[in-house]
């Protein structure tokens, strides 16, 4: 009981002082508080909106967990040394890695959020919690630190502060965050190199003159873009062991996320499933196109459009954006009906992208904020027709 | 002949302390208090003065907005004060009771050969007309606009509601006679809603159009029930009344007297035995929340009126005018270790974020008053629709109420609600948002800009 009490005691020394959000976001982080109802509904559901985040965050989980063996594992396979994958020489390239990715995310994105709660006596509100997951997962494993924090200090500020917070803003943070660091360095989210643990070093050794092995290690889309030859079969798509972002591989543990997000109601199946729909939609399509010899092989679209459209569900970051990116409720559709527009665009804007994106064979990320954009719009015509019946309704009685 | 109307969306909360049906007769309050805020918007005008002797349905004050509709007073006695806040905004007025009652006699009226001009003048100056409120803006009617209907529910769904078909039993002459009385009042019809499985003495008056119920918690709410029947348009009119408040407006008529007596569950797991009183409007809660209820000086909320939508009182209030419960919960003023993120078996979640109550549908719970969170910006979408039965978008009227834009707040259909339309929302809101306050101010913005 002691440390219940003094917590107490400090959280009212601090009451009306700048520190008080700060302090109470650590205190509500041990204990749920001890506010009450006033007048209203004088009981209340034991969710809130840290209990929500906190969901979300398991659900990443795994994929957290996968991309740390896979960083190691997609090293040693890369550099011509393959380990197990289950192996610690992985796990601990992985994990010198990532762990610091997570750091700075976390860090900087927390830090901004305690200062501009502040500054502006208000509570610390949670989005950040998701955010700060999903951003290393999002990002190339050899994304340098500074990189990272500079974009996740934009990110934070211009995509959800300068709105007002969670809740407010219009675009999706860590999709702002990866977009930022996609167009302010495009070298370093991109190409051949930046998938693979050591890579990009292993190419400068090589610059200054170093007689050593070029290592690369593509991601299937970029293979399938130029053309070439896949040297993964399906299952290691499904299962993840493919180079990509580091968490983005695992179709399988993605899915049993978005399993999860759904059985606790915290995801919308809506979204999930309608992108999905989407994206097949616009598989069937390039494949027709294929089939029709309307894009012959000579074409630089064909190895994308000829892919099979179910292949492209279980490559790139399709699955993990339609799960855990779509699927944010701030920057989504709002209506019910909405939802089932808002990602069917998402999927099929997704793959229509990432086959006609000359330079970065990737839609998912653009997708996503184009649609974040346009979600209100959406959502005024789906209420514009709850309207258009009340109207109705009224000229019916006055005629 | 019945219409049925099926309720989905909407949750049945499942409380511990639910009134055993027993009643006894509350002890004689010495006291009764009438605190003008239980009356939305009206502006009152004191009839009497301190010291004045009042009988049972004299009338204390009026609205200076509308002089013809009076209130009364529930007892006779003597005004022993008048209290005043800020401003001098009347606060309450304290009427010591005699000890014999002596009513105002204002008398008899045959509903069968009055007309509409003689029942409403009747309701009027016996203070009857503060029961029948209108939609829009959810406040006491206005006597001059004619309603296109009135809608009466008589299914109370609200979590340990009072059992209307348990109170109001033995009581339907004074029913008949009201329904009757209020039916000349309208050109439309008098809807009244009962519980499809349940026994109303309501379900078989004459002079009414009979539905039946049945689904969730809002189901019984008149406000659900006046969407699935008629909503209201723009321009339009419609009037409520409580079931339990139908039996004074009949015994009225019937007997020319304003008896403001009422069955009152008492409710709630605080409460060691609960169960229903006879008391009377404005009486005070110490004559029944400490025999066989709560210790004195116990951390508990008292609520005049339901869970979901009364109103917190000291233990030294009184019954509001509206409610015919007082629900008594303990407090949540502690702390919870991990309270966030450890799994919770004892409480009512309608999620699954490692909450349980999914398990035990049939379960009743203890709740208290933690709003088990903080207050956020509406983040998660689609969760108050699951609970909501009307057709209305309940985010998106909700925000239109923040930021008062009129047009919009008419387009989505504000002179359909009341805030209680809200409380189930409010109570699933993730957000902690303080739903039922939103649309309240909403409404009065619209009273105030458009009238």
């Amino acid at each position: 009981m002691g440390l219940k009490n003094t917590l107490h005691n400090l959280k009212e020394k601090y009451k009306g002082t700048k520190m008080a959000p700060a302090f109470n976001a650590l205190h509500t982080f041990l204990y749920l508080p001890n506010e009450t109802t006033h007048n209203g509904t004088h009981i209340k559901v034991a969710d809130d909106l840290k209990r929500t985040m906190n969901i979300v965050i398991m659900a990443m989980v795994p994929c957290l967990i996968f991309g740390i063996f896979n960083a190691g594992y997609q090293h040693f396979e890369a550099f011509g040394t393959p380990v197990e994958f289950l192996s610690w020489d992985a796990f601990y390239i992985g994990i010198i890695k990532i762990l610091p990715l997570l750091i700075v995310s976390y860090g900087v994105g927390l830090g901004i959020e305690f200062l501009f709660a502040i500054v502006k006596k208000h509570e610390v509100e949670e989005g950040y919690l998701v955010t700060g997951m999903l951003v290393p997962l999002i990002v190339p494993i050899d994304t340098p630190l500074w990189m990272l924090a500079v974009a996740v200090a934009f990110g934070v500020v211009i995509g959800k502060e300068v709105f007002g917070g969670t809740g407010m803003n219009i675009l999706n943070p860590a999709l702002t965050i990866r977009a930022f660091l996609f167009f302010a360095y495009p070298t370093w989210m991109s190409g051949d190199k930046v998938w693979i643990e050591g890579a990009v070093e292993r190419d400068q050794l090589i610059a200054a003159g170093e007689k050593l092995d070029a290592v690369s290690g593509e991601t299937i889309l970029g293979t399938l873009a130029q053309g070439k030859a896949v040297g993964h079969d399906i299952m290691d798509m499904f299962l993840g062991f493919i180079p990509g972002s580091i968490g983005e591989t695992s179709t399988i543990l993605i899915i049993l996320g978005g399993l999860f997000l759904i059985f606790t109601k915290i995801g919308s199946w809506r979204i999930m499933l309608s992108s999905v729909v989407g994206a097949i939609t616009m598989g069937l399509i390039f494949n027709g196109l294929v089939n029709a010899e309307v894009i012959t092989e000579g074409s630089k679209f064909f190895g994308l459009m000829s892919t099979p459209f179910w292949q492209h569900l279980i490559i790139g970051g399709f699955a993990f954006g339609t799960v855990f990116m779509a699927t944010d409720p701030v920057t989504a559709s709002q209506t019910n009906k909405g939802k089932w527009i808002y990602g069917f665009l998402i999927g099929f804007l997704s793959i229509m992208i990432r086959v006609f994106n000359p330079a970065y064979p990737e839609g998912v990320m653009l997708a996503i904020l184009l649609m974040n954009v346009f979600a209100p719009t959406i959502d005024h015509y789906v209420v514009q027709g709850n309207v258009k019946q009340r109207m109705k309704r009224l000229k019916v009685k006055n005629a | 002949m019945s219409n049925d109307i099926k309720i989905k969306k909407g949750l049945d909360i499942k409380l511990k302390g639910e009134a055993e049906k027993s009643t006894e007769n509350a002890i004689i309050s010495n006291y009764c208090t009438l605190r003008p805020e239980d009356f939305h918007g009206v502006n009152p005008k004191l009839l009497v003065k301190v010291g004045a002797k009042v009988k049972a349905g004299e009338a204390v004050f009026y609205d200076k907005s509308n002089e013809a509709v009076k209130f009364a007073s529930p007892v006779s006695g003597e005004v022993l004060e008048v209290l005043r806040g800020e401003k001098r905004k009347l606060l309450a007025i304290r009427i010591q009771a005699d000890k014999e009652q002596v009513f105002q006699d204002f008398g008899k009226l045959d509903v069968n050969s009055a007309n509409a001009e003689a029942i409403k003048a009747r309701l009027l100056e016996a203070g009857c007309w503060p029961f029948v409120k209108q939609r829009p803006y959810d406040v006491i009617a206005n006597p001059n606009k004619a309603p296109k209907a009135i809608f009466i529910s008589a299914y109370a769904s609200a979590p340990l509601a009072a059992d209307l078909d348990y109170t109001l039993k033995g009581k339907e002459a004074e029913l008949q006679a009201a329904v009757l009385a209020l039916g000349k009042l309208t050109e439309g019809q008098v809807h009244v809603s009962v519980a499809k499985d349940g026994s109303s003495p309501l379900a078989g008056l004459s002079g009414i159009t009979l539905h039946k119920v049945s689904g969730p918690h809002p189901s019984g709410n008149v406000g659900t029930q006046i969407n699935k029947i008629d909503p209201v348009n723009k321009g339009e009119v419609v009037w409520t009344i409580s079931a339990q408040d139908l039996v004074i407006i009949g015994e009225l008529l019937l007997t020319g007297k304003f008896n403001a007596e009422r069955i009152v569950a008492m409710a709630g797991s605080s409460i060691k035995k609960p169960r229903y009183f006879k008391t009377k409007i404005g009486s005070e809660i110490a004559t029944m929340v400490y025999d066989n209820g709560i210790e004195k000086d116990s951390n508990d909320r008292i609520i005049s009126g339901n869970v979901l939508s009364g109103k917190q009182i000291k233990p030294d209030g009184n019954l509001d005018y509206y409610s015919n419960i007082i629900t008594v919960i303990p407090e949540g003023d502690d702390y919870e270790l991990f309270g966030w993120n450890k799994p919770v078996f004892n409480k009512i979640s309608t999620s699954r974020a490692l909450t349980f109550s999914w398990l035990t549908p049939n379960k009743k719970f203890e709740l208290d008053t933690n709003t088990n969170g903080e207050h956020r910006n509406f983040v998660l979408t689609g969760n108050y629709e699951q609970v909501f039965p009307l057709d209305i978008y309940p985010l998106q009227i909700l925000k239109a109420c923040m930021y008062s834009d009129l047009d919009e707040m008419e387009a989505l259909g504000m002179y359909e609600v009341a805030p209680e339309d809200f409380a189930l929302t409010e109570f699933v809101c993730v957000s902690k948002q303080p739903h039922q306050d939103i649309i309240r101010r909403g409404l009065d913005v619209m009273i105030k800009e458009i009238g």
